[in-house]
């Protein structure tokens, strides 16, 4: 029989201290929809999804109101687009995001990720096209998100897409300049990109993966931030070993999640996802977990070890609660997103170089981080090479969501609101490196890559 | 999943008087059998978790947690129903 402290427990976490179920994702294979023009394409597809789709939000707040943990967000993930139908026009892809739009849209979902490319190793003529069409698809579509991966530990790094990514995440701020280039903030640049992220905006649903599934995204900063605060002056032994209970304890609230929603959506179960991923709420920021261990402001001297001990602990508990792990699972750092990261980089506490080197320790990259306006292309493509570089090198997914802010300086804000949230222009180094990323090509699989 | 019908009720809320009576009244009019209760008093404050079977049940848990709900708003306190595996899934393995 349960004891009256542990169900206390659980109401606590959940009433006070924002313990939720981030986001149920349902990825489904949208391979067969292909077709032999753009209309038809975008017809089957948009079918698909809405049959595939029809009950997730229904039983989404079904699930939410039975077991009384909040689910956040529900979604839906597709096979990169790229790979269902290769175009020769921008406006054959428009048509396909429009048809993805409309699907999320009648479905209830408020994000739908796959309008992605896998260009690790070379571009087709239609992944290439669909590159280029991510500002237009992404200016004229709400819930549509991009993804690309141009680099990963056995392909080395494309580097001609990278470059290109630098000019698409410029002209994506300015096609969503009166948004404060809102659109960035649904396009991801990976290495190393999973194919079972629940999360978006980098969310697709693999090559690898079934016809339909069901992923789950956890969260929980504000309750392993309240663990921490009970322990004052505990060493750092004893503060590992509570991160994991509790991490153990919010997991296993995705483990039930997902297995209810998989059992009545009747598709089969994929993976949770321990990532602890912040939102804008009060309490509910990693920065504050690691101000909490005793760091001053986030991005001091001290962040990296602490975020390091934080990010492994997450997954010794998380990988014990669940039976499938997967995704991206560490601690993500997005700057927008995260109460406590915003008043750091307001505090000139958190510099681009600081999240840089945090990335390097835990999920996911340089996340949510506004920039200046005036950022030339060539440094935003540099940006990404050294963060694709860090994931390709030490075997792990790394990437990039920045927004070059059009017309905002240093200091600046910018403001996306709801989950998105609003964070101040980060200030970059004002030497680049535009010859190094013109020469384009691709930089070689590290030696790590022979592990065969 | 779903094998079992048992749910948790919780309580919260300043103590006085017909608090478990008034609960016990909603779970009553719907054939609820009460299987467990335990409180405790923090300070002034009541802390009452009550596990419940609703395998005879007439109505399903979201029509329950809107009774009680209402009930709680007469009596001033807070009262929750949730299925019991999103306790037991959390504090056993």
């Amino acid at each position: 029989m349960l004891a009256l402290d542990e169900i206390l427990e659980t109401i606590k976490m959940v009433q006070e201290e924002n313990l939720d179920v981030r986001t149920i994702t349902m990825g489904i294979n949208i391979a067969d929809c292909a077709a032999d023009d753009a209309r038809a394409t975008a017809r089957k597809i948009h079918t698909k999804i809405t049959r595939a789709a029809a009950n997730l939000v229904r039983v989404g707040n079904e699930i939410e109101r039975e077991y009384g943990i909040p689910i956040v967000n529900k979604r839906v993930a597709v096979t990169p687009v790229s790979l269902v139908y290769q175009a020769e026009s921008e406006e054959d892809y428009l048509v396909i995001a429009e048809a993805l739009d409309r699907a999320a849209a009648a479905v209830g979902v408020n994000f739908i990720g796959g309008f992605t490319a896998l260009v690790q190793k070379g571009f087709t003529p239609g992944e290439k096209t669909l590159v280029r069409t991510i500002p237009r698809a992404l200016a004229a579509t709400r819930r549509v998100c991009a993804s690309v991966n141009v680099a990963s530990t056995k392909a080395g790094i494309n580097m001609d897409a990278v470059c290109l990514m630098g000019q698409i995440i410029k002209e994506t701020a300015l096609r969503t300049a009166d948004r404060d280039g809102i659109g960035c903030a649904k396009l991801v640049v990976f290495a190393n990109a999973p194919e079972d992220n629940p999360f978006m905006a980098g969310a697709f649903h693999g090559p690898g993966e079934p016809a339909c599934v069901i992923n789950v995204g956890v969260s929980g900063p504000g309750v392993v931030k309240n663990a921490i605060e009970k322990m004052p002056g505990a060493d750092l032994g004893r503060l590992a070993e509570t991160v994991k209970r509790v991490a153990f304890k919010v997991t296993r609230m995705g483990e039930l999640v997902g297995r209810v929603a998989a059992e009545r959506l009747g598709v089969p179960f994929g993976i949770v996802d321990i990532s602890l991923a912040p939102t804008p709420a009060v309490g509910d920021s990693v920065a504050e977990i690691l101000e909490a261990m005793g760091i001053e402001r986030c991005g001091a001297p001290g962040t990296t070890a602490a975020l390091a001990l934080l990010n492994d602990a997450v997954k010794k508990g998380g990988a014990m609660a669940s039976s499938y792990v997967g995704g991206l699972s560490g601690a993500f750092i997005p700057v927008s997103e995260d109460a406590g990261m915003v008043r750091a980089a307001a505090a000139g506490a958190l510099s681009l170089e600081k999240l840089e080197a945090m990335t390097a320790v835990c999920s996911v990259g340089l996340d949510m981080i506004a920039i200046p306006g005036d950022t030339p292309a060539e440094t935003i493509a540099a940006i990404i090479a050294d963060e694709v570089a860090i994931g390709v090198v030490n075997q792990k997914t790394t990437a990039v969501r920045i927004i070059p802010a059009p017309g905002k300086k240093p200091g600046d804000y910018v403001e996306f609101g709801g989950l998105l949230g609003r964070a101040p222009v980060l200030p970059l180094n004002r030497y680049g490196a535009r010859d190094f990323v013109r020469r384009g090509g691709r930089i070689p699989a590290p030696i790590q890559s022979l592990s065969n | 999943m779903g094998r079992s019908n048992r749910i948790i009720v919780t309580v919260l809320g300043k103590d006085r008087v017909g608090i478990i009576a008034g609960v016990a009244q909603v779970l009553a009019e719907n054939n609820v059998n009460i299987l467990d209760i335990s409180q405790t008093i923090l300070q002034e404050f009541l802390a009452m978790v009550l596990i419940a079977d609703m395998s005879g049940s007439r109505v399903d848990l979201t029509t329950l947690k809107a009774q009680l709900d209402a009930r709680g708003k007469e009596l001033g306190v807070r009262i929750d129903a949730q299925h019991e595996d999103a306790f037991l899934y959390m504090h056993r393995v």
